[in-house]
Order: structure tokens, then sequence, then C-alpha cells
């Protein structure tokens, strides 16, 4: 019923997909989760207003 | 009117002049939506596809926008990774056009399978063994570093740019990008070669079939090697087709001759291994299935030798040649000439690999099988073209796409006011 | 005893098939009960064959040569269940992103699962005996034809692949029957498929090429050290060296037909011992 339970056999060639893939994911998402985090913080503090570059 | 979006410092046409060309290249793009929701509702018999040809032009066109669309993770390796600053300059317009590609890539794979709504049994059920598989996940997964490219250029637009957390989210996703464009390098890597992988390891194949390192076929490597070498030509081709419908120079020739020349020797490289895995292939892997190479090349309408000789000199070894000397590179019409038909060259490659794969008989009883796409294919195949090119004119309109542009066209500061 | 038939049971099962060419007469019965026994779904113009779906398509090749010299000789083509160099890699289930299709290592059948299969049609590609076919239209029936069809086998829907099963319904009835009669193994006459049973000229035959008690293993002599390649001189299977290891032998006293079942180089002697591939 939930998605624990696999088809697969964890093989080798699962370790080292399932290794990429999640690796790529992690990655990805914690470097989003930093970028919006530290917006976040950086507009409550007041940066950021206007045109300045 | 649509002034106040426009970036500040820069010329664009009038706005009915932009709109009157958002509507007829929208004319385009109604006509393949139109054929999209025919091979959807009515299902793929719209299609002249058949049970030998169960990929076709589809695909090819798939296989190509990917290759092509390489730049954007090659030029992102060597801007962030490898500290090209110079790319720069024309890093922003590699991302938007890997970024079309990519996602026309997924378009016409969600219209290329028979069952579209069960798309996602690739992630729920996947064999990890199967190549397409990998393509399947990478795709996904480097269109979503894709889009994490793109985001912060759309937030540079004039206002979106006011917005307090919209400039900082965008200031420090730029900061974050080399961690981006390294993953998304990584991804590329194997997606581009697991296409690549998705003929090299058919078995049953044998003009496709290739010998392996591990578990990967040479065509997953040389895929991979091609997008990185022919993806800049691409970004490059487009570049100038941009400048001349613009008439304005967008990018430094600095730039321009710098990405010329990595396409260049990239090319080179590519074309050496190319050629090696052919004579490899011809003289060696054939054979060993009891097939004479020729046997591949004749008794049909269309492939004959003259494919081998259009891939591999005339689109292979001499823009490479065109790109790596300085002469040839500078030469603004030999280097565009050049980017061109590296563009035709890997286009070909990906169409040797998927429509002559089904053409060439297997059984020895067997046949020959041609096939002409329905216009319905056609249709679906230009749709992402149209789709690109009105993305491109928004993007350009109003999006700081060139950081050059100001500098390289001034405007005079009152006309710019009289004309606002 | 009672332990005998249980080791029996549980011993992988391979069932394979031996068509001897030269009876066969290319009359099509085997296509026509396939039809019937498997629901395949059919239009009313059936001209463009590269459109019909036939799980079991019998062909028709020559010598090539004038008259009077002309030969001709039919060749039923089923899929041909490969095993692949090593158990299970299957030119098609290898490349199957869904799983869609399965390699059974109980009875080395290759299975398609409709209602997964999404329809990338990777496996077609994959498969040189063109033994896969695609739904390109949902299935049509004649008017009241519905009635008619194996309450067995699922139609399929547009959008999917659908191939030859070896009539594995039957092996399932057969299984079913077999364990609620005292968990007993499935006799040879038991569990036979549709097409099997339907040539007149008995040109099939259809078991398990494990069991040395099936008629299939006698013809066959599979060579089980050797991807079970035939040990009897006038067997073949098709496309032998690309190494697709096929559980599909046929059978022809004459040369050139044995020669039809792979490309040979022009310097080559036909069934010359050659390894196959060195491939996963």
């Amino acid at each position: 019923m939930f998605p624990f339970n696999f088809e697969w056999v964890w093989d080798m060639g699962h370790y080292v997909f399932h290794g990429g893939l999640w690796y790529a994911l992690t990655v990805i998402g914690l470097g989003m989760t930093y970028c919006i985090i530290k917006s976040v913080v950086d507009t409550v503090k007041g940066k950021g207003g206007g045109h300045h570059h | 009117m649509d002034s106040a979006l426009i970036p500040e410092g820069v010329k664009r046409c009038a706005l009915w002049k932009f709109l009157l060309g958002l509507f007829l290249v929208g004319l385009v793009l109604a006509w393949g939506v139109y054929a999209m929701l025919l091979c959807w509702i009515k299902g793929l018999n719209q299609t002249n596809m058949n049970d030998y040809y169960g990929f076709a032009l589809w695909i090819w066109a798939d296989l190509a926008v990917i290759a092509l669309g390489g730049g954007a993770f090659f030029s992102g390796l060597l801007k962030y990774v490898f500290g090209k600053d110079d790319l720069k300059n024309i890093i922003n317009y590699a991302v938007l056009i890997g970024f079309i590609c990519y996602s026309s890539a997924l378009l016409i794979l969600a219209i290329d399978v028979g069952q579209p709504l069960r798309s996602w049994f690739i992630f729920w059920h996947a064999n990890v063994h199967s190549m397409l598989t990998e393509v399947a996940f990478c795709l996904s997964c480097y269109f979503a570093v894709l889009t994490i490219e793109y985001i912060p250029l759309i937030l540079e637009n004039r206002q979106v740019d006011k917005v307090p957390f919209f400039h900082n989210l965008s200031h420090n996703m730029h900061s974050a990008m080399a961690v981006f464009a390294a993953t998304g390098a990584f991804l590329s890597f194997f997606h581009q070669g697991s296409l690549g992988g998705v003929s090299g390891v058919l078995f049953g194949r044998p003009f496709s079939y290739r010998e392996h390192i591990l578990i990967w076929p040479y065509t997953f490597f040389l895929f991979t090697w091609s997008a990185a070498a022919y993806g800049p030509s691409f970004t490059l081709f487009i570049t100038w087709l941009t400048e001349k419908i613009t008439r304005k120079k967008l990018v430094k020739d600095n730039t321009i001759f710098l990405l010329a020349k990595i396409s260049g020797w990239m090319i080179l490289t590519y074309i050496t291994a190319k050629s090696a895995d052919t004579l490899y292939w011809m003289f060696k892997t054939a054979p060993a299935q009891g097939l004479n190479w020729e046997f591949f090349y004749s008794n049909n309408a269309l492939y004959g030798k003259w494919i081998l000789f259009t891939e591999i000199v005339l689109c292979g070894w001499l823009p490479a040649l065109l790109l790596v000397f300085k002469p040839t590179r500078e030469n603004a019409f030999l280097r565009v000439l050049a980017t061109l038909l590296g563009i035709i060259g890997v286009s070909l490659n990906r169409w040797v690999m998927v429509l002559q794969t089904m053409a060439v008989p297997v059984l020895t009883f067997d046949m020959w099988a041609l096939y002409m796409p329905s216009w319905q294919e056609v249709a679906t195949t230009i749709l992402p073209v149209a789709y690109g090119v009105i993305l491109i004119m928004i993007s350009y309109r109003y999006l700081p796409i060139f950081p050059q542009e100001k500098e390289l066209n001034p405007i005079n500061a009152t006309a710019e006011e009289a004309a606002a | 005893m009672k332990q005998t038939q249980t080791q029996n049971q549980h011993r992988p099962k391979r069932y394979g098939m031996a068509i001897d060419l030269d009876k066969c007469t290319g009359c099509g019965s085997c296509m026509v009960a396939c039809f019937a026994e498997n629901n395949v779904p059919f239009k009313q113009d059936e001209t463009d064959k590269l459109l019909s779906i036939t799980w079991m398509r019998v062909y028709k090749i020559t010598n090539g040569k004038k008259f009077p010299e002309t030969e001709v000789c039919y060749l039923p083509r089923p899929c041909q269940h490969c095993a692949g160099q090593h158990e299970g890699h299957s030119p098609c289930v290898s490349v199957c992103p869904a799983t869609a299709t399965d390699y059974s290592a109980d009875t080395g059948i290759v299975s398609q699962i409709y209602t997964r299969c999404f329809g990338c049609r990777y496996c077609m590609a994959a498969c040189p005996y063109h033994a896969r076919y695609f739904n390109w239209w949902d299935p049509v029936w004649p008017a009241g034809m519905e009635r008619y069809l194996s309450p067995n086998v699922s139609p399929r829907m547009r959008g999917v692949v659908e191939k030859c099963s070896f009539c594995f319904h039957r092996y399932q009835l057969a299984r079913d029957k077999a364990y609620l009669e005292g968990k007993r193994a499935v006799s040879e006459a038991e569990y036979q498929t549709a097409c099997t049973q339907a040539c007149p000229a008995g040109a099939i035959v259809f078991g398990d090429l494990n069991n040395s008690e099936h008629a299939v293993y006698q013809i066959v002599q599979p060579d089980a050290h050797n991807h079970y390649k035939s040990k009897n001189p006038y067997a073949f299977r098709l496309l032998e060296r690309l190494g697709t290891n096929t559980k599909v032998y046929y059978l022809s006293s004459r040369e050139w037909v044995r020669k039809a079942g792979d490309n040979y180089l022009a310097n080559e002697e036909p069934g010359a011992s050659h390894a196959p591939n060195q491939h996963g």
C-alpha cells in the first residue's frame, strides 16, 4: 500500500542509481532551501529595497 | 506602453510590432497545439509511425534538442566550475536556450508515449537497468536545475526586482549558482550519456549496438561528448541569429571567440573518437554479427554512404577545423558556417541513431522499412520551435539577457524618454 | 514419491517451442487460433501489415533462385521469449523503463503487463524479431463479438504494447488445477499453446526445455551449458549469433532455410561455431 514496499531487490545497480539520484535531489533541494531562507532573512533585515545593485 | 517593464538603457521595438510578431509565431504554435491535442485525444494513430517505426521523428527531435541544449550545462560548467568568467556575457542566453530545449524535449515525450497519464510509472516502477529510466530521472532533475538557473533572470526584470524579497532571492541564487551548475553538469553527463546508451545497448540491432565500458556502451560517452561539443555551437548560432534579427551587437567578440574555440576543440576531440568508434564498428562489431558494414548503406532509397561522409567529414571534421584555427574562427562568415554545419552534424547523428536503426532489417528475410511522418508529427515537432521563439521574444524584451547590450548599443537618454 | 513431485514442481521450467519448417504448409491456422485465443484486436482494413497486430506471424521465405530451382518455406514467428546471455536479459525486458515486461525465472516466459505499459515503445525498438506490437487504436469488435472474447485474457487498450505470451493464461489455469489436485506438477499435455493445438500438420511442438520427458526437449536436445544451443543438426534459432538466446527452435532439412536464420559474411559457413556477443 505504501511506497516503501519496493518491488526491487537492493542490488549494486539500485544503490548506485538511487545514490546518484538522491544525491542530486538533495543538493538541489538544500541549495534552494538555503537561497529562500537567506532571502527571507535578508528581506527582514531590510536589504534589497529598490534599484541598487 | 510596456516601457516600465523593459530593462533600463536598452531600446526595444514598438509594442505593436512585438505583439504582431507574437501573433504570427502564435499561429504556428496554435497549429502545433492542435496537432498535439489530436494525438492526445485520438491517439498515436494520428502519426505515420508503425510497428517497425516505434521510434520516429519525435524521438529524433527529442534527442536533437537535448544535444543542442547541451550548451547550457557545458557553458555553466565552464563558467561556474572552471572559472571561464568571460562566458558570463553569454551564459544567460545559453541557459534560456537550454531551458527551451529541455522543456520542449519533455513536451515531445509527453506526446510520444501511448498512455501519457501513466508517464509517472517510469518513476514509480523504475527499472534502473533501462537507459530510458536514467534518461527520465536525469532529464526531469536537470530540467529543475535549468528552471533554477532561469528564475534569477526573471527576477531581474525591472519591476520584479523592485520587490525586496525577489531582489534578494535573485542575488542569493546567483551566489549559489556554482552548486546548481555543478549538479546540472553531473545530471547532464548521465542523461546525455544514457540517451546515447538507448540505442547503444540494443543488442538485437546490429546497426546501433556498441561494445561497453562497464555497463555503458561507447555511444554513452559519444553522446555526452557531442552535446558538450555541439551545444555551444548552437548557442553561438542562435546568438548570431538574434543579433541579425535585432540588428544589434549583443555579445562582445572576445566571448564569442572563446566559446567558438572551446566548441571547436570539443568537436575535434569528439569527431576523432567518433571516427575511431565508427571504424571499430565497421570492421569489428558488425562483422562479428555476420554483417558487412556496406549492408547498412545499401539496398534502400535513402540511407547511403553519403550519410557517413556528411555526418563525420562535412559536419564533423570541417567545422572542428574551422573553429580551431584562429583566422577561420574569427572570420564571421566561416564561424557561423561552422556552427551551422555542427548543428546539422549532431542532428544527423541523432537521426541516424534513431531512424536508421529502425530502418535496417535484422532478420535475413525482412525488408528495409522507410517512413514518412504525418502532418501531425511535423506540426508537433515545429511546435517547440514556435514556443522557443516566443519565449526568446518575451525574455529578450523584458529581461536583461545580454549584460553587454547597453554598453554595445548606447542610446541617447533624451531620445529614450521621448520614446517612452 | 511425494518428495520427487515437489522437487519437480519447484524446478524452474523453460517453456519453448520446436517448429518443423518441413511440415509447415503456411496455412495460417496458428495465426487464426492465436487471434481467437488471445483477443487480438483487428481492423476492418488490414492491408498495411506494419499496423497489423499478429502475435503469431507466418513469414514466407524463398531461396531467391529462379524457376525451376525456386523453393519456398513458411516460417511461423511467435515471440521468441529470449533469455539473453544471462537468464532474463532479453532485449526487451532489459530496456523497459517501467518494468512493464518481465522475465519469469520460473517458466522462462517473457510477460507483458498491459496496465503498466505506458507506451514508450522502447521494447519494440529493441526486438529484432518485430514480435512486439503497439495498439495504435482502441480495439473495435464487430457487433456481438464481445460475447465471444476469451474471458481469460484481458483485452488491451490503446497506447500499450502487446505480444505473444505463450498463452500464459493456459499455464495459470493448468497450474491452479494441478495445485488443487494435490499439488502435483503440470503435465506436458495440460499446458499447450493455442497455435500448437491448431496446427493441422503438427509442425509445432511445445513443452519444457528443462524436462527430458517432454517431446520438445527430445527434439531440440538443448545444451544447457552453451546457452541452450540445440544439439540437433537440423535445428536453428533466429538470429542466434546476436546472443538473444531464444526459446523457439526451428527445424529444417534444407540448408538454405537454416542459413536464413542468421546473417553470415560471404566467407562464413552457416552454423559455424562462433562465440556469441560478450555482452550483459
